[in-house]
């Protein structure tokens, strides 16, 4: 099967939204995830919480609250508009970041699991060593982590790339700009004789969900491989 | 050579642990029932656990003094420690674990490589990664890792406690002779009266948070 130019489109948009997002949101998704797995402070919970409100919300609620907050009067919609004379609601960055914030708190949880499983004492065998807290992180904990952190970014990819409600809702349905595939998916099917359309980019939606899980199998078997040279 | 004064206080509910004593050049043997509160002298003179009260001086370095609000953290009071469990990185060989504090010491300051890996003999190990080591050989990489970092003090937390019998004759030489050949101070917590024997100068008996007896041999 050759894909038209059309299609094409709504592919290439769809990998560079969901790329562009899981990229900028990877070393956010770290640091939060070490946060919650190593620190105790008050107000933890409503972190965790916040973190957790795109999985829990419809999609399309959160759509709208970042349309609140980027939108042309919104608290950093108006800023960036006043300072840089620039608005991203309706643009691909809009679905960058819708795509960015659903897929975020899949990321979250695998890498904070990872570092759960991390043992806090070779840490410190590390920090008795000469290690800084920094070295520490960045010699002992983060590789040791690294399969948990390749599940957590393809799983957030492969959200971000399936990503609908919000991205209708903040970054509208423009063609070329912001109509990724599932959304060209719905346009077709709105369409009185789409569905031979929406077939096509359905196939090619689950190949490309399909490859990203096969490489993230891989991905994580090898960096485990490599961690502990073992083969399981 | 450093010596090492230690004086320390804290409250749990249901124990209390105070304990004051000085421990010169040579093995300090601090030997006690589990429970009796070693665990957290060690904690404390480490940096990875805090007293309520207390004062830790290591030669002429304040390590801790609640008094004064000084705590230095672990990687500032160069205390090596050799722990219960080997606590190697899984994810590192042999040859790189050994070398993980080393690389970071100045390099004047660094210590003969060949000499500690032959005082271990661990040689031909250098190239595997841990998983592939026997129970005795990680923890002998263990204190070579520890050695190598160039420690003014050398904590050894029960380093044999989790070894058989057969494994433990097979370290005890090793300790003996990393005490004859090495002038690094050793404090050696264990409840095994053995070891105590073969390694100690001193003695010093814990006993429910607080000293019993102190013996130099």
């Amino acid at each position: 099967m050759t894909l038209t130019p059309t299609e094409w489109t709504a592919l290439w948009l769809s990998l560079k939204v969901a790329g562009v997002a899981i990229v900028i949101a990877l070393p956010f998704a770290i640091w939060i995830a070490w946060i919650l797995s190593r620190k105790h402070f008050f107000g933890k919970w409503l972190l965790e919480g916040v973190i957790h409100l795109p999985l829990v919300l419809p999609p399309v609620v959160v759509g709208y609250l970042l349309l609140l907050m980027f939108g042309r009067d919104g608290w950093v919609g108006g800023c960036l508009r006043e300072t840089f004379g620039i608005s991203i609601a309706f643009t691909w960055v809009a679905a960058a970041i819708a795509a960015g914030v659903m897929g975020f708190p899949l990321m979250v949880r695998a890498i904070r699991l990872a570092f759960d499983a991390v043992d806090t004492g070779i840490e410190n065998a590390a920090r008795t060593l000469g290690a800084s807290k920094r070295r520490t992180f960045f010699t002992i904990a983060l590789p040791l982590a690294v399969p948990g952190v390749v599940a957590g970014t393809i799983l957030g990819f492969a959200r971000a790339l399936g990503e609908f409600g919000a991205t209708i809702a903040f970054a509208a349905n423009i063609p070329g700009e912001t109509r990724t595939l599932p959304l060209a998916i719905y346009t077709a099917l709105q369409a009185p004789d789409g569905e031979n359309i929406a077939f096509r980019l359905a196939v090619i939606s689950a190949v490309v969900a399909l490859i990203a899980v096969a490489l993230s199998e891989w991905l994580s078997a090898r960096s485990r491989r490599q961690l502990t040279g073992r083969d399981s | 050579m450093s010596s090492l004064e230690i004086s320390l206080q804290k409250r749990w509910p249901g124990f209390a642990l105070s304990v004051d004593f000085r421990a010169e050049s040579g093995a300090t043997v601090l030997f006690g029932a589990s429970g009796s509160g070693k665990t957290l002298i060690v904690k404390a003179v480490a940096g990875l656990g805090r007293p309520d009260h207390g004062k830790i001086v290591l030669g002429d370095r304040v390590l801790l003094d609640t008094g004064t609000g000084i705590s230095l953290p672990p990687e500032a009071r160069r205390v090596g420690v050799v722990f219960q469990e080997p606590r190697l990185f899984p994810h590192m060989t042999v040859e790189r674990n050994m070398l993980y504090g080393w690389a970071l010491l100045p390099k004047p300051t660094r210590p003969n490589i060949a000499e500690i890996v032959s005082l271990l003999g661990v040689e031909h190990l250098l190239k595997r990664r841990p998983h592939r080591l026997s129970g005795g050989e990680k923890q002998r990489v263990a204190i070579g890792r520890a050695l190598l970092a160039a420690p003014e003090l050398l904590i050894m937390d029960e380093p044999l406690a989790n070894l058989d019998e057969a494994r433990k004759q097979e370290i005890l030489p090793f300790l003996v002779r990393l005490k004859a050949e090495t002038h690094t101070p050793i404090l050696y917590v264990t409840h095994a009266q053995s070891e105590a024997d073969v390694l100690a100068d001193r003695i010093v008996y814990i006993e429910d948070g607080t000293i019993s007896e102190i013996e130099q041999r």
